[in-house]
């Protein structure tokens, strides 16, 4: 589900191609050259007499020169084609798409924002650790980072591209098949770099269009009282320091956005399931999960955090 | 390429070739040891010059790193295991990883590397010792004082944390406060000086204290490649010294902001400037190792290497193309795609050269009559795996498949091949082929044999599943993982390979200590090989050689015709040394040879207190740079003592004594 060998998008694809082109010609010549070495040790060392030294007869000399020689000429030969290839899969890649969905991904300690650009600001959305794109349609990736260099990697959609503060590069893939690719950070960013992962869902248009809808229209606030003291709980607890809920007065950006929370399978930038259980282990100790995480511990009771934590779990 | 006019004894005309009496040759013996041996006790341990003293040392001291980058490399392998292992925490692990990739690099490698040709190139080109012995002590303490400084700080658990490379800003002070990144910034401070201090001397020692007769086409190979890492060194060096100890120390010391893009600085300059420095040094611990395994195929196949000429231009022309390739480690940075692709063509020209040396050897083997000793299989052993990473680094070389490939295990596959198979496996074969000249006994060669098949075996299946690994996907420098990736089995595999080479290198440990002391005893040259290091006894007097060894061929010990020729005419009762020619090495003039002394290792006492001292306050700096002149002025002051032999120019290549 992570990997090159899985290509869904033209770009991944044609890598894909080079690499099992390089593959082929490269085992050959490993094969051939140990061959070619083990044999020049074996051809001769049955002869255990000590013939006389540096005695080198001038046909042999000759033949070998040949033989070197045209080594060498097949070999540059063969990184010509290499390179020309190369040149042509780059070529393909580096042609972007005349329009495309954009989406700007700014990479942070250690999860990804992603915001979906619209004309009007209203409009924009913004999510963290899962990408939805739709299927066969270009998606453009602006890529920033927040604080520390990070790599953008989802193997099955394209190659990598850095994150590195001060630069904006971008990023573009055409997910081909409906499906969850797996990515993770690629440029080693610290404490948790290993648990910085993110997960791009490709699904057809109408599928994507619901959820882009879903997505730029808050929650409702929640009525029951059990809820609202969770709300209360986030407000008033230091969460909201931190992370925005669309439609109250959390309005932070230091952490992930949480406005549609549940709507997305993974915490903790693709590292637990996102059950009940895993988000009260989470906001409990992070640390014990993530070590070195910036989210602190917030000391709170057993029945604040079964209420906060109720509440999160309202944030479809 | 046919045989050169080299290979032969009927080159240029001969110096005056003198035969002595055994009488007279005794009597030099004595004499010149008492002038060239170190003092005894601590302190003559301590104001050592020899430059076999003080290669061996280096040589020990960077073996132990090896061990201990090795023991670094294990606890990695035991926490990657299995997936969230959690023997190590991240903030271990970084340091570890961090400390087992400098150690490799900056306290292994190079220093080995240098080491061996600080050792080996003065008995090689037949001097007597290095160009500038002090300066070579130099080299070693402040080296040692790097070593030291790395350790102490790990096991204060303020060892570095930002990787080998420290990239910003993640190494600069917003991202790492604390002193972890400052104690990187300056370890490879003294690693840059000492492998300067080494560059300078095998530069000046090459160039001007040849054995008369060594013209430039009879240089030993091992001599030319460190000849052409000295200079690449002095052109590498410079760009992480100005990085590390100028830029990031200052960033991090006193905000200077040079790579903090809020203040318009500019965070990719450190990647710039860390990779023309970084790529280049994989070539520095590769060349040398390459010049190793000449004279092994020469020995073992008895025949002068195939394609002399075509080896050194390889030689030269790899040193060239090494700093043409270092943005291909930036192909994911946005950097002009253009731009990329020279960066791809030139890493693809460099296999050229080395396939050229491979190539060369495959026919020296053909022409030969091999003989499957140990330092023959080391060989075989470095063609094997070698060639795989050389494939896999043109691989890397594309851009399209860099992008997928770059920073993930294939990448830690890719360089673990070229470095242990390119460097590691040349250099454990060196070592059972010198080992007999240093110690003057021959390592076991059942051990040895042991020790290369686990080696080999354990190589391959340690890195070979680190390829499909990084293909599916796992990046570098991650202390864990999660058990849906499905990277457990193949790295379970990887851990399982690790320990067979800690295995062998268990074995290799055991052959050492044991040879040392009860091998078999080696005689002036066990392997009948033709360098000139052969000709003198095992391990090598003070003085190297009695008197100045004539050189007529390439291979001077397989001139059957007569004795290896000498010159005399260098005073026995003082250090001298013959200076000779820079193309011809025609003899040329006398010139003195320092005394051992105290002040080399004082100074670097000095620098340490400069650079770890930097890192706490300006003081320090200003401090160690006032005792330092201290030492600089001892330095000069026996300098100007020992000068009062003046140079003597020989015109018609005779030597003369003059009191």
């Amino acid at each position: 589900m992570h990997s090159i060998f899985a290509p869904v998008s033209p770009q991944a694809i044609a890598v894909t191609h080079l690499w099992w082109w390089m593959f082929g010609v490269g085992a050959f010549i490993w094969v051939l050259v140990t061959v070619l070495a083990l044999w020049a040790v074996r051809a001769r060392s049955g002869a255990r007499e000590v013939d006389a030294l540096m005695h080198v007869a001038p046909a042999a000399h000759h033949r070998a020169e040949r033989v070197v020689s045209g080594s060498i000429f097949v070999t540059v030969l063969i990184l010509a084609g290499f390179l020309a290839y190369d040149f042509s899969v780059g070529r393909a890649l580096a042609t972007h798409p005349a329009q495309a969905l954009t989406i700007q991904v700014t990479g942070h300690q250690w999860w990804w924002d992603a915001i979906y650009e619209d004309s009007n600001p209203s409009k924009q959305v913004e999510t963290a650790n899962e990408i939805h794109v739709p299927v066969g349609e270009p998606v453009q990736l602006k890529l920033v980072a927040a604080d520390v260099i990070h790599s953008f990697w989802a193997p099955n959609l394209n190659g990598k591209r850095d994150l590195i503060p001060g630069y904006a590069s971008t990023l573009w893939f055409r997910a081909d098949t409906a499906g969850i690719y797996r990515g993770q950070c690629a440029e080693f960013c610290g404490l948790q770099h290993a648990k910085m992962a993110f997960y791009i869902i490709a699904e057809p248009r109408a599928k994507f269009m619901a959820w882009l809808a879903a997505a730029s229209t808050p929650p409702a606030p929640p009525t029951d009282s059990g809820l609202m003291a969770g709300r209360r709980v986030f407000m008033s607890s230091g969460c909201a320091l931190c992370h925005t809920i669309g439609g109250t007065d959390a309005r932070a950006t230091i952490g992930p956005g949480l406005t549609h929370f549940k709507s997305r399978a993974t915490l903790a930038a693709g590292t637990l399931a996102n059950t009940r259980a895993n988000l009260t282990r989470w906001i409990r100790d992070p640390n014990a999960i993530k070590p070195g995480v910036h989210m602190p511990a917030i000391p709170l009771s057993d029945a604040q955090l079964n209420s906060l934590v109720s509440y999160l779990e309202t944030l479809k | 390429m046919t045989p050169d006019r080299a290979d032969r004894a009927d080159g240029a005309p001969l110096p005056v070739v003198l035969t002595l009496s055994e009488s007279e040759l005794a009597g030099d013996a004595a004499a010149l040891d008492a002038a060239w041996r170190d003092r005894p006790g601590l302190w003559g341990w301590l104001t050592a010059v020899d430059h076999k003293s003080i290669g061996r040392r280096y040589i020990i001291t960077a073996f132990l790193m090896f061990l201990a980058g090795g023991i670094e490399a294990a606890l990695m392998r035991a926490q990657l295991a299995r997936p969230e292992n959690t023997l190590l925490g991240p903030d271990r692990y970084n340091q570890i990883f961090t400390t087992h990739g400098t150690t490799m690099m900056f306290l292994f490698a190079v220093p080995m590397m240098t080491a061996m040709g600080l050792y080996f190139v003065p008995l090689m080109v037949g001097a007597r010792t290095v160009a500038f012995p002090r300066l070579n002590a130099f080299g070693y303490w402040t080296y040692v004082v790097g070593v030291v400084f790395l350790y102490v700080s790990l096991f204060a658990n303020t060892g570095p944390d930002a990787g080998w490379f420290a990239y910003v800003p993640l190494s600069g002070p917003q991202y790492s406060p604390g002193h972890r990144v400052d104690v990187w910034a300056q370890v490879v401070t003294f690693t840059e000086i000492a492998a300067l201090c080494a560059a300078v001397n095998v530069i000046v020692t090459v160039f001007k204290m040849r054995a008369p007769g060594m013209s430039l086409n009879r240089i030993p190979l091992f001599v030319w490649a460190q000849l052409v890492v000295a200079f690449m060194i002095v052109f590498a060096m410079p760009a992480v010294a100005t990085g590390s100890t100028l830029m990031l120390a200052t960033d991090r010391a006193v905000n200077m902001h040079w790579f903090n893009p809020a203040e318009g600085g500019d965070a990719l300059l450190w990647q710039h400037m860390f990779w023309f420095f970084g790529h280049p040094e994989v070539y520095i611990i590769f060349l040398p190792a390459l010049g190793m395994i000449t004279p092994i195929v020469e020995t073992f196949c008895r025949r002068p290497v195939f394609g002399y000429t075509a080896i050194v231009m390889a030689n030269i022309t790899t040193a060239f193309f090494a700093f043409g390739l270092w943005v291909h480690h930036m192909f994911a940075t946005p950097i002009p795609e253009l731009g990329e692709s020279l960066f791809t063509a030139a890493s693809m020209v460099i296999a050229i050269p080395t396939g050229v040396q491979i190539f060369c050897w495959i026919a020296t083997m053909w022409l030969g009559r091999a003989r499957l000793t140990v330092p023959m299989l080391f060989v075989l052993g470095f063609i094997f795996t070698f060639v795989n990473g050389g494939i896999t680094g043109v691989m890397l070389a594309s851009v399209a498949f860099d992008k997928q490939a770059h920073d993930t295990f294939f990448v830690v596959a890719h360089l673990h091949y070229v470095l242990l198979g390119g460097g590691v496996m040349p250099l454990f074969g060196a070592f059972y082929f010198w080992f007999p000249k240093v110690t003057g006994r021959i390592l076991n060669a059942t051990l040895g044999k042991v020790h290369f098949w686990l080696f080999l075996i354990g190589v391959n299946v340690t890195f070979f599943p680190m390829h499909i690994l990084g293909l599916e996907g796992m990046p570098r420098r991650v202390y864990t993982y999660l058990a849906p990736t499905g990277w457990g089995p193949l790295n379970l595999v990887a851990s399982i390979g690790a320990v067979t080479i800690a295995l062998s290198v268990l074995v290799f440990l055991i052959n050492a200590i044991r040879s040392w002391t009860h091998g078999e005893p080696a005689g002036e040259n066990p392997w009948d090989s033709s360098g000139l290091e052969w000709a003198v006894p095992s391990p090598p007097p003070s003085y190297n050689f009695l008197h100045s060894p004539v050189v007529r061929s390439r291979h001077p010990l397989w001139d059957t015709d007569v004795e290896l020729p000498v010159v005399t005419g260098l005073r026995t009762d003082r250090k001298e040394v013959l200076i000779t020619s820079t193309f011809d090495a025609m003899p040329d003039s006398r010139h003195s040879s320092p005394e051992p002394s105290i002040w080399p290792a004082y100074l670097a006492l000095c620098m340490g207190v400069v650079f770890i001292g930097s890192i706490f306050s300006p003081y320090y700096v200003l401090g160690g740079l006032g005792l330092s002149m201290i030492g600089l002025f001892g330095w000069g002051w026996q300098s100007s003592k020992r000068i009062e032999s003046e140079l003597v120019a020989v015109p018609n290549g005779a030597m003369v004594e003059r009191a």
